[in-house]
């Protein structure tokens, strides 16, 4: 019996079947036909525990969301104070909290000017293509081949098909894909002279963390600059801290017109999300200040906590966390890759974030159940699935680190089990 | 206008508990790597500490007066000289990261940093202590947190930083040395409770060394001193009068080494007093006695005001008037706990108390040391060693100095117990060590033991480094290499790459 006072489940089948028939069944199917039988319930700093009580630590952090691991104490003593005064707020009004965490986020971002706060990553790119749209009086977006930057009517169109398609959402006219890495792709397509943004995440995340080069990113920003391009940086993957630095594009020395943070900006207890833009592109505002409206969106309450959470990201001692996060696993997978290099085929680091290569078309799907097995939970990257995403917290200690390379290590034999044998079938 | 309330609005959590916890982690990081390195390497990092706080030890000592008010710059600077340089002088040369093999014992010992150091630190000797701790948990490996007294934590702020600059440009990691910039007593009552804590070294105030060893943590804390003085008829009074007011006067009794009460031999007693106001102690009549009785103890204890304070100033804020002297001398007639001046006075006060014998002169230091400064030091001016060893076996002291000024003698800048700012006292002292702080108290040792018995070998160890075993072998399978495409330039060439990697593995091992 599973009793939460408010709902309870006689066990976790029956959970199982109701959630298949009021919720999702497609994922219901999914997971459990991939062998992951998770119920997230209790969970604690960088632990998830099952609903059954079984303990996993937790690397797949929702792609940053839990950056800080779960509830962590602060965050949440921060939004229960918080609560004591105020609640989601009034979008209509200037506002204290909404006021003072957008000049703490601009001090984090030198050369940007406004923050258009929303709720969801997806909406705030949906703010970054209409700013630009504004500033340009363009109407064609330019995205990679498998970027990703939500589900919501433009975020959607900018994707994979996969998530477009099924919806009808896919806008071929207005939203052009060209490859990552190709300077000589997007220089054609920015020359037409249609384009108001180019937007890429600054480490494409479900597209496996494929690392850009220094050279690559600059010349986007540059052709975004000859041919008068608003250049959109995706941070909600690679921003507060993952790289190193605050945010991915101060980390590759590039200026963004637009950049967007969401995910992590909500301590992973109160949605909020961020498009931080130059006056050229939040210009809008000027001409007509409630053009876009969210009422959740820049909630007073995710305010607060976005607050805590620059605040926190720019300790001292955090800082230096992350690093060391970083170089133990930079040398600790190093050392295990080298030993098992007919399987774990590389490495693609940029501070906590990682992408493990598998040497099988599904090699991370593989890994991520074995790693599961292990009491690991680190999910493959959704449009890659030879690269499994794993995503340290900024704050993980010493010891926890080295307790996931050692159940790291473990599993190896057994991913190297399954892998013969999906290979043979 | 509604009346403002100047209460915030809306509360925020405490975020000290927080960054303590979060600087504790980071230690973690820092001594897991620093752990590992080499003799070489943190005998650079140590020299580069050394170098950088000598560098700094006037601007230091200048700082540390204005803002506790306490002491002598200039002997401030010899402290933190002392305390960095040479320090690094006194301990460079000896290992403590190298293992040591003992062919006769067939042992190994290989040194184990304690881990991670939560040091306190004192109003009183700030920056000199900061130094001397923060160098010999270096040395030894160790990471530190500093908890400065709240009276001194701008300047022991910035030395630290000094420091941990140092030692990064030298090569330590990032987070071996930090600072509690705040400190509160809520604040290192979570430091010196936390699990992450692994030794605690506590100098200060007898609250803070109880605190320390009930905080279930291993601690070094360390009681205070009250030195007693004996001054026989076989020493140098004259000699005898220099040290004393030397050290008595040295950054004005600020080291818990300082002399409390001279306990002089009747017959030498007058002509000592002749000496010591020779060497610039001012005698004081009874009723500057009385007044100085009066301005030194309040109900409360001792008063800080007076601490370190020059003898000049004490003595126009007791109401008499002291020009020039370096120390002021008050004769009693009392030597009992009763009579407040005998106890421990951080200040260039020293009593002064007339012994008929030599077995009335031990009586009187017992007496002198029965209400505190138990474990800590006395002092005998003598030339005698059957007076001398006597005395040293009669005072609940453990140094016992001879013929030397007591503040550098017993903190070991002047004899060779080892140049110490934290003095052990001891069980009897209320403390887990008896002697001078140094680096062999911030690391234990393994042992590596083999079989006594002589049909047993010892192994050969010499020229074995930490970790000289051959990197684990790549485990080689014949797997087949995935077809899916790459996704990127280079792929090819890489899995190319790995094949061949592969291929000359294989024909090693199979060599």
């Amino acid at each position: 019996m599973f009793d939460y006072s408010a709902f309870s489940f006689e066990d976790k089948e029956q959970l199982y079947a109701k959630a298949r028939a009021f919720w999702n069944p497609g994922k219901v199917d999914f997971w459990r036909g991939e062998g992951i039988d998770l119920v997230i319930d209790k969970r604690q700093g960088y632990y998830l525990y099952d609903i059954e009580g079984r303990r996993l630590i937790d690397l797949h952090i929702n792609g940053g969301t839990f950056n800080f691991g779960h509830r962590h104490p602060e965050l949440v003593e921060t939004l229960k104070l918080a609560l004591d005064h105020f609640d989601i707020g009034n979008h209509w009004f200037p506002s204290a909290a909404r006021t003072a965490f957008a000049e703490e986020f601009l001090k984090t971002a030198p050369g940007m000017d406004f923050c258009v706060f929303g709720a969801g990553g997806a909406e705030a790119v949906e703010l970054a293509i209409k700013s630009a749209r504004y500033a340009t009086k363009r109407r064609r977006i330019v995205s990679i081949i498998k970027g990703y930057h939500g589900h919501s009517g433009l975020s959607v169109a900018t994707g994979d098909a996969r998530f477009s398609k099924i919806f009808l959402a896919d806008r071929p006219e207005e939203f052009t894909q060209v490859p990552f890495r190709d300077l000589g792709a997007l220089e054609a397509e920015l020359k037409k002279g249609d384009v108001a943004a180019f937007i890429l995440e600054t480490i494409p995340a479900t597209y496996g963390f494929p690392m850009p080069s220094v050279e690559y990113l600059r010349g986007c920003v540059d052709l975004c600059r000859k041919y008068d391009v608003m250049y959109i940086a995706d941070e909600v993957q690679t921003g507060l801290m993952r790289t190193g630095h605050m945010w991915g594009w101060q980390a590759y020395g590039i200026q963004p017109d637009i950049f967007v943070s969401a995910k992590g900006i909500s301590g992973g207890i109160y949605p909020i999300s961020v498009a931080c833009m130059t006056e050229r592109c939040a210009a809008w505002q000027r001409e007509d200040g409630a053009a876009h409206i969210t009422t959740a969106g820049g909630s007073e309450l995710g305010c607060v906590v976005g607050l805590k959470v620059l605040e926190m990201l720019q300790r001292p001692e955090v800082v230096v966390n992350v690093h060391a996060v970083a170089q133990f696993f930079a040398e600790g997978l190093a050392e295990i890759q080298s030993r098992n290099s007919d399987i774990f085929g590389g490495i693609r680091q940029k501070g906590v974030i990682l992408g493990l290569e598998f040497e099988h078309p599904e090699g991370a799907v593989y890994a991520s159940r074995a790693l599961y097995e292990n009491g690991i939970w680190a999910i493959f990257s959704s449009l890659d699935k030879r690269v499994l995403q794993f995503k340290p917290g900024v704050l993980l200690d010493a010891p926890l680190c080295q307790e996931i390379l050692d159940r790291f290590n473990a599993a190896m034999p057994l991913l190297r089990q399954r892998l013969a044998k999906a290979s043979r079938n | 206008m509604p009346e403002q309330n100047s209460a915030p609005r809306m509360l925020t959590p405490d975020v000290a508990a927080a960054r303590a916890g979060q600087m504790l982690n980071t230690a973690r990081w820092a001594v897991d790597r620093f752990s590992k390195t080499d003799a070489q390497i943190v005998k650079a990092i140590v020299k580069a500490m050394a170098d950088a706080a000598f560098a700094k030890a006037g601007e230091y000592a200048e700082r540390a007066v204005r803002e506790t008010g306490y002491g002598r710059v200039e002997h401030k600077i010899i402290k933190n000289q002392g305390c960095s340089r040479g320090i690094y002088d006194k301990y460079a040369d000896l290992d403590f990261v190298t293992p040591r093999i003992d062919h006769a014992k067939k042992t190994v010992e290989l040194a184990r940093p304690a881990g991670v150091v939560f040091a306190l630190t004192p109003v009183t000797n700030p920056v000199a202590t900061v130094y001397f701790k923060t160098i010999l948990a270096i040395l030894t490996r160790n990471a530190i947190i500093v908890s400065p007294h709240p009276g001194a934590k701008k300047v022991c702020a910035d030395a630290v930083r000094t420091l941990s600059v140092a030692a990064q440009a030298a090569g330590a990691p990032p987070g071996l040395i930090q600072i509690v910039e705040e400190p509160t007593i809520p604040l290192i009552d979570h430091f010196m409770k936390s699990d992450e804590v692994d030794l605690i070294v506590a100098t200060g105030g007898p609250a803070v060394v109880k605190a320390a060893y009930r905080s279930g943590n291993p601690a070094i804390g360390v009681g205070s001193g009250n030195a007693p003085v004996l001054v026989d008829d076989t020493c140098d009074l004259r000699k005898t009068a220099q040290y004393i007011v030397g050290s008595k006067g040295f950054d004005n009794s600020v080291l818990c080494t300082n002399e409390s009460t001279i306990l002089a031999f009747e017959s030498v007693a007058d002509r000592l007093l002749q000496q010591l106001k020779q060497a610039k102690a001012h005698i004081c009549k009874p009723d500057e006695v009385k007044a100085l009785r009066k301005l030194l103890f309040t109900e409360k204890g001792f008063n800080v005001e007076m601490i370190g304070k020059d003898a000049s100033v004490i003595a126009e804020a007791a109401g008499f008037r002291a020009q020039n002297a370096e120390i002021l001398v008050a004769p009693v007639d009392l030597i009992q706990p009763e009579e407040p001046l005998v106890r421990e006075k951080l200040c260039p006060v020293l009593a002064f108390g007339r012994v008929a014998d030599f077995h009335q002169g031990l009586a009187a230091a017992r007496s002198v040391m029965r209400k505190s400064g138990k474990g800590h030091s006395a002092v005998i001016h003598s030339t005698d060693e059957r007076r001398i060893l006597a005395y040293a076996n009669a005072v609940p002291a453990l140094r016992i100095v001879v013929n030397v000024g007591c503040s550098l003698g017993a903190s070991g800048f002047e004899t060779n117990l080892g140049p110490s700012m934290t003095i052990g006292t001891g069980f009897a002292g209320g403390s887990s060590v008896g002697e001078n702080l140094k680096p062999d108290n911030f690391i234990n040792l393994a042992r590596i033991a083999y079989n006594s018995s002589a049909s047993e070998p010892f192994g050969v160890f010499e020229g074995l480094e930490r970790d000289t075993l051959p990197p684990p072998t790549p485990s080689i399978h014949t797997f087949p290499v995935s077809t899916v495409s790459a996704p990127e330039d280079g792929q090819d060439v890489r899995a190319e790459l790995r094949k061949l990697i592969q291929e000359e593995l294989k024909a090693i091992l199979v060599a």
